[in-house]
């Protein structure tokens, strides 16, 4: 299980990585194999706005269905399209080809709040 | 505390993901679902279904008491024959499918699903009719080798004549020294076999039937693929695409309706089901639209709720999103469209023959 030093992750299982002033949002590693096969992905289009918290779309593998939480508000300002045909990249490499969505934050402090890679493990072994 | 299995310490040891199913810790995957799926339909694969139960008809009323329990003709079986068919109450509500080996007339094995196993006791033995009625779950552990290569490879272990065995024919025998019910039966639409055989001796089955399955490559399987499986031949599964509230002739098994077979339990309510006309039929579907239809989103029309969808996923052999759903007559011939609830939205359907995947 790999829990890249550079990202800030969520309670839900996200992460976020920076790039420049946006963010870089996707799944983890331990989210990725908890739902096995990923079959399908709705995710939001550029514009949308994107709240803190509150579902940015879903990830389905062939048993069942998970929301998708934004770690921070903001827009969305690019979406990974093709992981519309190709949704099993987020099992092969969750924190690079397997990113989702990009966002300009509204609040960049928001960020710090999340956890991070020492903080995330810990919460995952607990899980366990 | 969930039930186990003679084979749970071998299913963590092998690296199984274990869930509950219906009071059962079983594996939900080994190597991935579509790996496990992908394994059966081109080569073969292994799954523990110790967690189905089995009930025994014996003595001299066995076949009569059975049969008046039972909506297929198990009268016309041979021995040695298996047969598909509905337990159902008065109402022609399903009581659960289930499968009936005949061994003889005075010894029929009743192969029943998990989550029904004292449900289907208290209701058989209820109604014995003077048949011995066991309930042997405890004592039987149970093996599904399914694929293209299972007789293969199992040809190999065991002293049953496999090629001359037919579908849903079955015959008692020896794998790996263990002696065996060996059925051609299966839940996955490919060919392949169910081998009932002691509780205690289901380990040493598995690791024998393992190990014979190196050169096949075999597959451990869990209850993930069994049911993508199942789903892509549009099997019904108890519990979810059928309960008690619903007869057979709704669920679409009509074809194991025997009404005219004689006296049996749930036969007048499903007489008048037919003559009055049902108010709703299941059916299979494709969505045309994105997503994946889900067991209980709404199916919709200008609208309106009519229907349910029961089962769905994204069939791993097709790429497509399928689906079972329950929908009025009107909607149920093929070629009809509707429309699936997904969070909120509408998708569009389409009825489609079914099974959804046939062998290319």
């Amino acid at each position: 299980m790999e829990f890249p030093q550079d990202l800030k992750y969520t309670r839900e299982h996200e992460w976020a990585r920076k790039k420049g002033t946006q963010l870089v949002i996707g799944i983890t590693d331990f989210a990725q194999d908890q739902l096995g096969d990923v079959v399908f992905v709705e995710l939001p289009e550029v514009g949308d706005q994107v709240k803190k918290g509150e579902s940015f779309g879903v990830v389905e593998s062939t048993k069942a269905v998970s929301e998708l939480f934004s770690p921070v508000s903001g827009k969305v300002v690019e979406v990974n399209d093709p992981l519309a045909d190709a949704p099993e990249t987020i099992n092969e490499d969750p924190y690079e080809e397997g990113w989702m969505i990009v966002v300009e934050p509204t609040d960049p402090k928001e960020l710090d709040a999340l956890m991070d890679a020492g903080a995330y493990k810990a919460f995952v072994e607990e899980q366990e | 505390m969930p039930q186990r299995t003679p084979l749970y310490e071998t299913h963590v040891r092998a690296g199984a993901r274990m869930v509950d199913f219906a009071g059962w810790e079983m594996p939900v995957q080994y190597a991935g679902i579509l790996e496990e799926h992908e394994a059966v339909r081109t080569r073969v694969g292994i799954f523990d279904v110790s967690h189905m139960g089995e009930v025994i008809f014996r003595g001299p009323k066995a076949l009569e008491a059975l049969s008046r329990l039972f909506t297929n003709d198990v009268g016309k079986t041979v021995d040695g024959q298996a047969q598909y068919g509905c337990l159902c109450r008065e109402t022609g509500g399903i009581v659960d499918d289930v499968v009936v080996y005949r061994r003889g007339a005075a010894d029929l094995l009743v192969c029943v699903n998990a989550a029904n196993r004292q449900k289907d006791f208290d209701w058989l033995s209820g109604h014995a009719a003077g048949a011995d009625v066991q309930n042997e779950s405890d004592a039987w552990g149970q093996l599904a080798i399914q694929g293209p290569l299972a007789a293969q490879l199992l040809q190999r272990i065991t002293n049953v004549n496999l090629s001359a065995m037919r579908t849903y024919r079955f015959a008692n025998g020896e794998v790996a020294g263990i002696p065996c019910l060996v059925a051609r039966t299966g839940y996955t639409g490919e060919d392949g076999f169910e081998l009932f055989c002691p509780a205690e001796a289901t380990p040493r089955l598995w690791d024998a039937v393992m190990d014979a399955g190196r050169h096949e490559k075999i597959q451990p399987c869990g209850l993930g693929a069994r049911d993508s499986l199942r789903l892509e031949m549009a099997y019904r599964l108890y519990g979810q695409d059928m309960d008690d509230g619903t007869t057979p002739l709704e669920a679409g098994l009509g074809w194991v309706v025997k009404l005219d077979k004689g006296e049996f339990i749930g036969r007048d309510a499903m007489f008048r089901q037919k003559e009055q006309g049902l108010a709703r039929k299941l059916v299979g579907f494709v969505l045309t639209d994105a997503g994946i239809a889900r067991h209980g989103y709404p199916v919709l029309q200008d609208g309106r709720k009519v229907g349910e969808v029961t089962s769905g996923t994204k069939g791993p052999s097709l790429k497509t999103s399928i689906g079972l759903a329950y929908v009025p007559p009107a909607l149920a011939a093929e070629g009809s469209t509707f429309q699936v609830e997904i969070r909120g939205r509408p998708a569009a359907a389409k009825v489609v023959k079914t099974p959804f995947y046939t062998h290319k």
